[in-house]
């Protein structure tokens, strides 16, 4: 049998009851979740460069000459930053979370130049490097890998400075409704966490 | 013109606040219904431009010389047809369609749960199609067929290959979104008190898709991201001149393209298992081993891709592995299929369209999977690989299978979408000439497969000519018959009769509200269904045109 039962009897009043959902109402937060999601795609995407690396690397033997000593002391540091960087971002929800906003803004802004200071390091790398994009496969996953990256950090220093001009209006983050600096923060673990395995993958490999 | 979710003040201020007229169809709507009807427009728009195309082809090997078109516009044609039917049509449709307009009223809720991403998903279709479809006149299509294998799609002409890339990475985009708002609307979005498995059927198919699209789809966008390097930035990933390997990417190819296979068709039986109950006044039967059959395909569907790669040189080990786990899908589709056999049967059988298309399904979709499970087995893979044993299995798939049950979902659904009543005669006449033309198309083509024609070239062996007749014929009555489905549409949409909130005397919530329905899905509260597949009480416990909610909930036994 099908019961079919009145929830709420005044549910077509505007944010006031369950199942009323849109722009009104108290129907729950999914954005969080929503980008969550997004990144387990975003994940995806990376998984299949590594494998196809992983996979190149197993099948095709490179050319004599293309096999690369590559320099650590410079990738060393940018990957220090970057992990640090992960560290100061939680500092600044911390603050966020205290209520302090001055201390919130000047974790994230340190955050934010981190970030700048890893791509700045990574183009230093770039040109230094002794292969070009179309060397060989080598080369050109190497390039394909760290600039994908690349671009994931240039978006997440965007967002941490978008978050961090917001947050100078009084009261856009409050330490209960902060989804702007939450979603950031997220990201920008998740690219943290996605460089240490490349890392792994290309230098330490 | 943007018409958002309207905080509405009273029941009557919601009604009025309802967008009228055709031009909501052509904005950028929030309302999930309008965003689903473009969808199926849309779709059906591409269908037909689709259809054209294999009319070309079937135009062209009615004869066994090249004579219809040149060479290079063949090339251009089937890969046309089948990037647009597969990512412009079924997977539109079949998931964005459908799923837009039914998933809010499965889980109880006035809209999806991310409302803009979903318009935005939409609106990003009609773009990278025209940009397809374009590119035929921009220096010409992409010539590779819908997979790009290199070094094939990095020799021919760039422009087509790149047009065609960024299209299928848009239309990528548009599908991820979109899984992301299905499994965010079922996950977390459902009524207070709906339990996962009280879901309708479809819900669970959608959530089975969603996942896939979700895990697979990002693959596909790399890859062709490395494949436009190849063409543009000569780089050598896929291009053995380089130094690179093509088979990887047929691996990361097929990661997704056979979850695509899933993502096409897990839709349509959750559609099949939502049309059977109600024509059949049976509940369905099996619902949890439905569920967890849905589950086991989507984690089966992700370890079987190299099935399709059984002559590019894999080591006998991979072979072992793919060809045993292809099999074992065979499993949870198998109960599936029976569970729709035991819901039909000793039903009180209402055979009109809905349910005379969801049958045809059932009888062409298990050919189709039969066929598959052979396939499966590498001595006769490597036999009929690249032949068209494989274009007649394929096509019993997403033809046999997801088309019709695209139709046998608009026959059914059309009261709902417009309040008025499809024609029968007409929906019998489209039923009788689908169904002879497909199986008069795509039959004989396993036999020409079998017996060594290759797919994708325009000329043939002449001993074959006879059975390519049969095949173009075919395809004919498939054009013919969708005349008189649009003329169905079209009549009934101004003169049908009139169907009432719940023509079909369904249990599940679209069908508890007026038909089409009004903008937050219900006036007042949503219904809460506990049972969706609630039919064959005994008569008169329960009439549900003349019963209310509460009427209902009181007899409850």
């Amino acid at each position: 049998m099908t019961t079919i039962t009145p929830i709420n009897a005044s549910s077509s009043t505007g944010g006031e009851a369950h199942g009323d959902h849109g722009e009104h109402g108290d129907h729950p937060d999914l954005r969080m979740f929503g980008l969550a999601t997004f990144l387990v795609a975003d994940a995806m995407t990376f998984a299949g460069f590594f494998a196809a690396y992983l996979t190149f690397r197993a099948v095709n033997p490179l050319p004599a000459g293309a096999i690369y000593e590559l320099e650590m002391l410079l990738p060393v540091i940018n990957t220090s930053i970057l992990i640090a960087s992960s560290f100061t971002f939680h500092r600044a929800s911390k603050e966020l979370m205290r209520g302090a906003m001055g201390a919130c803004r000047g974790w994230l802004l340190v955050t934010a130049l981190m970030g700048i200071a890893f791509l700045g390091g990574q183009m230093k790398e770039y040109f230094e490097l002794p292969f070009g994009l179309t060397d060989n496969l080598f080369a050109s996953t190497f390039y394909a890998l760290t600039g994908f990256h690349g671009l994931h950090v240039c978006l997440g220093a965007l967002m941490i400075l978008i978050v961090w001009a917001q947050a100078a209006q009084p009261g856009k983050f409050t330490p209960q409704e902060h989804f702007g600096i939450a979603a950031a923060e997220l990201y920008w673990h998740f690219v943290d966490v996605i460089w240490v395995i490349l890392f792994a993958l290309l230098y330490l490999l | 013109m943007t018409i958002a979710t309207p905080p509405s003040q009273t029941p009557e201020a919601n009604l009025s606040l309802q967008p009228t007229g055709w031009l909501k169809y052509f904005s950028f709507s929030l309302d999930h219904k309008v965003i689903g009807l473009q969808y199926i427009v849309c779709g059906f728009l591409f269908y037909l431009i689709g259809g054209a195309l294999a009319g070309v082809i079937r135009t062209e090997l009615a004869t066994p010389i090249s004579d219809f078109v040149s060479r290079d516009t063949y090339n251009q044609v089937l890969t046309l047809h089948g990037t647009v039917m597969i990512f412009l049509w079924i997977v539109p449709v079949i998931n964005g369609g459908f799923g837009n307009y039914l998933i809010p009223f499965y889980v109880g809720a006035r809209d999806m749960a991310f409302p803009r991403l979903n318009a935005v998903a939409f609106w990003m279709i009609p773009p990278s199609g025209l940009l397809l479809i374009s590119s035929y006149f921009i220096g010409g299509a992409a010539q590779s067929g819908w997979t790009a294998y290199p070094p094939l799609s990095i020799t021919t002409p760039a422009m087509g290959q790149i047009l065609w890339i960024v299209s299928v990475l848009l239309l990528g985009g548009s599908s991820i979104f979109g899984g992301i708002n299905f499994i965010a609307t079922i996950l977390k979005f459902r009524q207070p008190g709906l339990k996962l498995m009280q879901m309708p059927m479809y819900c669970w198919a959608m959530l089975g898709t969603s996942i896939l699209v979700v895990l697979a789809t990002p693959v596909l966008a790399g890859t062709l991201i490395l494949l436009s390097m190849d063409i543009v930035a000569h780089t050598g990933f896929f291009n053995p001149a380089s130094g690179g390997n093509v088979v990887v990417y047929q691996h990361l190819f097929w990661f997704y393209s056979h979850p695509a296979v899933y993502i096409m068709v897990l839709p349509a039986f959750g559609l099949v298992s939502e049309i059977l109950p109600i024509h059949a006044r049976k509940p369905l039967f099996g619902y949890v081993t439905m569920v967890y059959s849905i589950m086991a395909i989507v984690v089966l569907g992700l370890v079987v891709w190299a099935h399709h790669m059984f002559t590019s040189g894999t080591p006998p080990w991979m072979r072992l592995f793919f060809t045993i786990a292809t099999a074992f899908i065979a499993v949870p589709t198998g109960i599936k299929f029976f569970n729709w056999i035991a819901t039909l049967w000793q039903g009180r059988l209402a055979l009109n369209s809905a349910m005379l298309f969801s049958c045809a399904f059932i009888l062409q979709f298990v050919f189709g999977g039969i066929t598959g499970v052979a396939l499966a087995q590498v001595p006769f893979d490597v036999h009929v690989h690249d032949t068209y044993f494989v274009v007649g299995h394929f096509h019993y798939i997403v033809y046999g299978g997801t088309v019709f049950v695209i139709f046998a979902s608009i026959y059914h659904w059309f009261p709902k979408f417009t309040g008025r009543m499809l024609d029968e005669k007409l929906g019998r006449l489209h039923l009788a000439l689908t169904f002879i033309g497909f199986n008069l198309c795509f039959a004989p083509q396993h036999w020409l497969g079998l017996n060594g024609m290759p797919r994708r070239v325009a000329e043939y062996d002449p001993q074959f000519t006879l059975i390519n007749q049969i095949s173009s014929v075919g395809a004919l009555l498939m054009a013919i018959s969708t005349l008189p489905f649009l003329f169905n549409v079209v009549i009934s949409m101004v003169r049908g009769t009139p169907s009432g909130p719940n023509p079909w005397r369904a249990l599940t919530p679209e069908w508890l509200t007026s038909s089409p329905p009004p903008v937050e899905n219900w006036k007042g509260a949503a219904p809460l269904v506990h049972e969706p597949y609630g039919y064959g009480g005994p008569p008169g416990v329960m009439d549900l045109n003349q019963a209310s909610g509460r009427d209902l909930w009181r007899n409850e036994p």
